[in-house]
């Protein structure tokens, strides 16, 4: 047992990074609040990097790798809170023209929702009379459908785990960046004459996000790995606990500051939101776990 | 990333498997949770047919006379010893997972040849002498005195929570020897013989009713001044050793033990009912994921471990806190499984649920976890 990433995997996990940092970083994502809209040319730069290619076998033009690796580059996606529906567009890769290379954007009805549903050049599954919503998240517009449809092809339905993973590994790369955040304004905010931070109030909501973040990671990886349904059920939940209670957290070591619109919190908040709503719902997780404990 | 087993390990836990399988119906009857003397002759035997078949001290280098295992071939130990049923370390503990070690790192050849070996054997057992009743959680400010006379240390003061007190034959001991220092420097770590003229030891009973800890009073007892473990009040810095061994992998059965109790849980709940509760479902549920994640961190912390060859590192406390809540949360969940039944002490959960409590608390509470947590990974101002 190695249960650790490899050199190739760290390599990989860095070259996502520096990509996303190159082409969006905080101002890109201040930006994208300001005018809304999914950036064609960074979709196609990701379709380059071998983002949406990344599971492609060789011989269809994929870069070949596994879950593990694309495990890795959503926890990128997560953590720069890139948007976009790059679970969908992922998955389409190989049976959708233009999706693994990014010409083409793709989304997916799930848990009644289709997200960026105007943008997409094709949709999976039945959208037809989706209305649109005001969308929670300024950065994922959202369209409801009336019934998710039966007949959806398999590999976009709810429940299809891959999706749910890398929803999950999305939601532990916001929930490491949620920490970050919260740790980098604890160390340089002060009151009282010292920074917040050496508050233990401060310091133990910081420790808990860790804590809550390491425990997803080790579920979310061990998942990649064996792509066990169990596991991954297990993955979703801590990830989503994670991100969701993380952001939480994170807004309330902001203080007042935490509650504007200027601070990046709401939007790492409002991301998590989306996100527990794809892939089924929580219970359904639960369900499969507790099913699990008797098999 | 890889959760496979190489072919090593996979032979390591076939022969281990065929060893336990044959070794562990030869084990005496269990003696009762009161019955103290039996429970360390029951411990001490398990721990010698360990070491006869070339398992005691696993994870402990060659020179100290252990096998030097990977972590990752001991974490295989700890898992199948569990699945198996076979007992846990019990009173070895501390001489196992901590006195041992830090001997082993920090000793003179002399100390690692007089007290390592009887560790190994079975033959004697350690307890932890750390806490006082004005010094638990800030450790240093403990106040046990030792002066020092020709080749001894006469110590006074006392200890307090000192697990397996009664049957232990050593402890380790933290006392000051200079109380003009500032607090972390004046301390010495010392082991001491449990039957030195002075030494009283009165079990204390817990919650659960039984007498798993005591207070131990010491009044000028001698110590030979051989027995002090690293220099004269440069003990901090040893215990710092020894704590980093406490947390090391000294849960790893118990995550395995408890994902066991899950599963019986579960069939419990379906024979009495209770599984057509959608609310008690989706919590056994949750626990799943809680304990399945549980034990991939600790699968991570151990690759790690062997990655960097190293001490375990803070990742422990990560681990120790996540883990003491998730397993008072199983027995709290036990407790509605069971209903009415959960009240009674004759049922095993029910003092498993009494002992749980304790987890929050012993080896380091959950606060002070958090603090190591804050400030060790994550850089934030100490506190004042
Ligand atoms: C079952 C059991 C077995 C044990 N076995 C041993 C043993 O074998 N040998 C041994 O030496 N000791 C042993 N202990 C002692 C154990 O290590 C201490 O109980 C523990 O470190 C807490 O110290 P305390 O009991 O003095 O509590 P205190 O330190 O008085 O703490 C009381 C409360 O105050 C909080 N607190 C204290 N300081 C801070 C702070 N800085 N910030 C925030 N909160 C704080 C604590 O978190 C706790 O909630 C055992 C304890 C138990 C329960």
């Amino acid at each position: 047992m190695r249960f650790q990433l490899t050199e190739d995997q760290r390599a990989l996990r860095d070259g996502v990074r520096q990509l996303l940092a190159r082409r969006f970083d905080r101002e890109a994502l201040r930006a994208a609040v300001r005018a809304p809209g999914l950036d064609r040319a960074l979709w196609r730069g990701l379709g380059e990097a071998g983002f949406f290619a990344l599971r492609l076998p060789e011989k269809d033009g994929g870069v070949g790798l596994g879950l593990p690796e694309a495990v890795l580059a959503f926890e990128e996606a997560g953590r720069a809170l890139l948007p976009g529906p790059l679970v969908a567009t992922h998955l389409a890769a190989g049976t959708v023209p233009g999706a693994a290379t990014g010409e083409a954007v793709v989304t997916a009805v799930d848990g009644g929702l289709v997200e960026w549903l105007a943008e997409a050049d094709v949709v999976r599954g039945d959208a037809a009379g989706a209305v649109p919503l005001r969308s929670v998240d300024p950065l994922t517009p959202l369209h409801r459908v009336a019934s998710v449809s039966p007949t959806e092809p398999a590999a976009v339905s709810p429940a299809d785990p891959v999706a749910v993973l890398l929803t999950a590994a999305e939601q532990l790369g916001t929930a490491t960046r949620a920490c970050e955040t919260a740790v980098q304004h604890a160390r340089t905010r002060e009151q009282f004459g010292q920074p917040i931070g050496a508050f233990q109030a401060v310091k133990h909501l910081c420790a808990d996000m860790l804590v809550r973040a390491e425990v997803a990671r080790a579920a979310v990886y061990a998942a990649a790995v064996t792509a066990d349904p169990a596991d991954i059920a297990a993955a979703r939940l801590l990830a989503d606990e994670a991100a969701v209670r993380g952001a939480r957290d994170c807004l309330q070591v902001h203080g007042g500051m935490g509650f504007t619109w200027e601070s990046e919190v709401q939007l790492l908040l409002k991301r998590t939101w989306v996100r527990t709503h794809r892939g089924g719902r929580v219970t359904e997780s639960e369900e499969t776990l507790a099913a699990e404990l008797l098999s | 990333m890889d959760l496979a087993d190489t072919p090593e390990e996979q032979e390591f836990r076939a022969r281990l498997r065929e060893w336990l399988a044959k070794a562990l119906p030869t084990l005496p009857p269990k003696p009762s949770p009161e019955d103290w003397p039996g429970r360390r002759a029951y411990d001490l035997g398990w721990q010698r047919m360990l070491y006869d078949a070339g398992y005691a001290g696993l994870h402990w280098p060659v020179d100290a006379g252990g096998q030097g295992a990977t972590p990752t071939q001991h974490l295989i130990f700890l898992e199948e010893t569990e699945k198996a049923g076979a007992p846990y370390v019990g009173a070895n503990f501390v001489g196992l997972l901590h006195a041992g070690p830090t001997i082993a790192a920090e000793g003179t050849a002399e100390q690692r040849a007089r007290w390592l070996p009887p560790i190994l054997r079975g033959a004697e057992v350690w307890c932890q002498g750390f806490s006082e009743p004005d010094a638990g959680s800030d450790l240093a400010a403990l106040r046990t005195r030792a002066r020092r006379d020709g080749d001894d240390y006469v110590v006074s003061g006392s200890k307090i929570w000192t697990s397996h007190a009664e049957v232990a034959d050593w402890c380790e001991l933290l006392v000051r020897t200079d109380p003009e220092a500032p607090k972390h420097r004046g301390i010495t770590w010392l082991a001491l013989p449990m039957d030195a003229p002075g030494v009283t030891v009165r079990p204390l009973k817990t919650l659960a009713g039984s007498a798993e800890f005591a207070e131990v009073f010491l009044d000028e007892v001698r110590v030979p001044v051989s027995g002090r473990v690293g220099e004269e009040n440069d003990g901090w810095r040893v215990t710092m050793v020894t704590l980093s061994f406490e947390r090391g992998t000294a849960f790893v059965g118990e995550v395995v033990a408890c994902r066991r109790v899950l599963g019986e849980l579960a069939r419990t709940a379906r024979e009495n009912g209770r599984w057509d509760d959608p609310v008690l479902r989706r919590r056994l549920g949750r626990l799943n994921a809680e304990f399945r994640a549980l034990w991939r961190l600790t699968q991570w912390n151990v690759s790690e471990a062997e990655r960097t060859g190293g001490v375990p590192g803070v990742g422990g406390s990560v681990f120790k806190l996540r883990y003491s809540h998730a397993r008072q949360e199983l027995y709290d969940t036990a407790a509605e499984v069971l209903g009415p039944d959960a009240l009674d002490l004759d049922r095993p959960w029910t003092l498993d649920r009494l002992s749980s409590l304790s987890y929050t608390i012993a080896a380091g509470t959950s606060q002070i976890q958090r603090n190591i947590v804050a400030e060790r990974i994550l850089g934030l101002p100490k506190g004042r």
